[in-house]
């Protein structure tokens, strides 16, 4: 049992972080203003959030397996309070963190209408804190490190997040950068 | 009772979805904006709804990125109704 729970937290680990790393990735698209092939705006600013909230419902099954693992020494309070644990406390408490933003950034999100706009976007720009600690957690906390299948999916998977800062800070970012510079369309 | 789709237009940064869940209605400018379709003055900013469009201004009202979107029901908007760009 203990073995099977084990197994089900980090592979429900992976999971989550490949989907945060998707909704991230989906986010900054979604902000470009612009269409992908054959979805419209709108479908990815849906797809954004649906991919968001599956990545966080990975993140709860990823931390409430690892509770019921006795290997993991986890207890309630290190979901919450980082840096506390028995087992690697530091990359342990990455992880704490991550879901800490996760929650905050989740919440605004869904109550976006209510609070406004502003408390939203000042709430959202954590989110682009989520992945590198998420990540570097993975990464420091993981037993998977030492295998070749899953730093070729980590270095992927920052190859693409990095790629896509650089587009989102490029000038030509957004869809009608090129009309709002002055130029005609 | 007429119910109009209002832009507002501080907070509107022309990012197209409601011009693409309301093709008949909103029309898109060159930067971006969504323009009224053969509607003018005031109608560009207060846009008078047809029943059939109800539903997708709904939809445009939820998932505008800048929250710029909102809906009201008769002749005018009552004050306070929402707080913009907040
Ligand atoms: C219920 C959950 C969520 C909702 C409803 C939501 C909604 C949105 C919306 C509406 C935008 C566009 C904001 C704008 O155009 O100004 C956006 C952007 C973005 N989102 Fe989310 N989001 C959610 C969760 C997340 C999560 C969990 C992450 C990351 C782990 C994330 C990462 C991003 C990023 C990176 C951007 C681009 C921000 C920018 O550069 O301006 N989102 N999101
Ligand atoms: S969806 Fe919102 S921000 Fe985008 S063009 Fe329409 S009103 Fe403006």
């Amino acid at each position: 049992m203990d073995e099977a729970m084990w197994a089900f937290g980090r592979v429900s680990g992976f999971v989550s972080l490949a989907l945060f790393t998707a909704s991230v990735l989906l986010g900054i698209l979604n902000r470009s203003g612009r269409p992908l092939l054959v979805l419209p705006r709108f479908s990815i600013s849906l797809l954004h959030r649906n991919i968001a909230l599956l990545a966080t419902v990975f993140l709860g099954l990823h931390v409430g397996s690892l509770l019921l693992d006795s290997f993991a020494k986890l207890n309630p309070v290190d979901i919450v309070v980082p840096f506390l644990g028995s087992f690697q406390p530091f990359w342990q408490g990455l992880g704490t963190a991550a879901l800490d933003l996760v929650l905050a950034v989740v919440v605004t999100g869904l109550l976006r209408h209510r609070i406004g706009q502003r408390s939203f976007k000042a709430v959202h720009w954590l989110s682009y804190g989520i992945w590198p600690v998420a990540m570097a957690h993975a990464l420091g906390n993981g037993t998977d490190v030492s295998r070749g299948w899953f730093l070729l999916l980590a270095a992927a998977s920052a190859v693409a997040v990095a790629a896509a800062l650089l587009w989102r800070l490029s000038p030509s970012f957004l869809e009608t950068s090129h009309a709002r510079q002055g130029n005609l369309p | 009772m007429t119910t109009h789709l209002h832009i507002d237009w501080t907070s509107c940064d022309g990012r197209g979805l409601c011009t693409e869940l309301l093709p008949g209605v909103l029309d898109r400018d060159d930067w971006g904006y969504p323009l009224a379709r053969g509607k003018s003055g005031r109608e560009r900013t207060d846009v008078p709804l047809r029943d059939a469009d109800r539903e997708a201004a709904h939809e445009a009202v939820r998932l505008c990125p800048k929250l710029a979107l909102s809906l009201w029901d008769g002749e005018k908007p009552e004050p306070g109704r929402r707080r913009p760009g907040q």
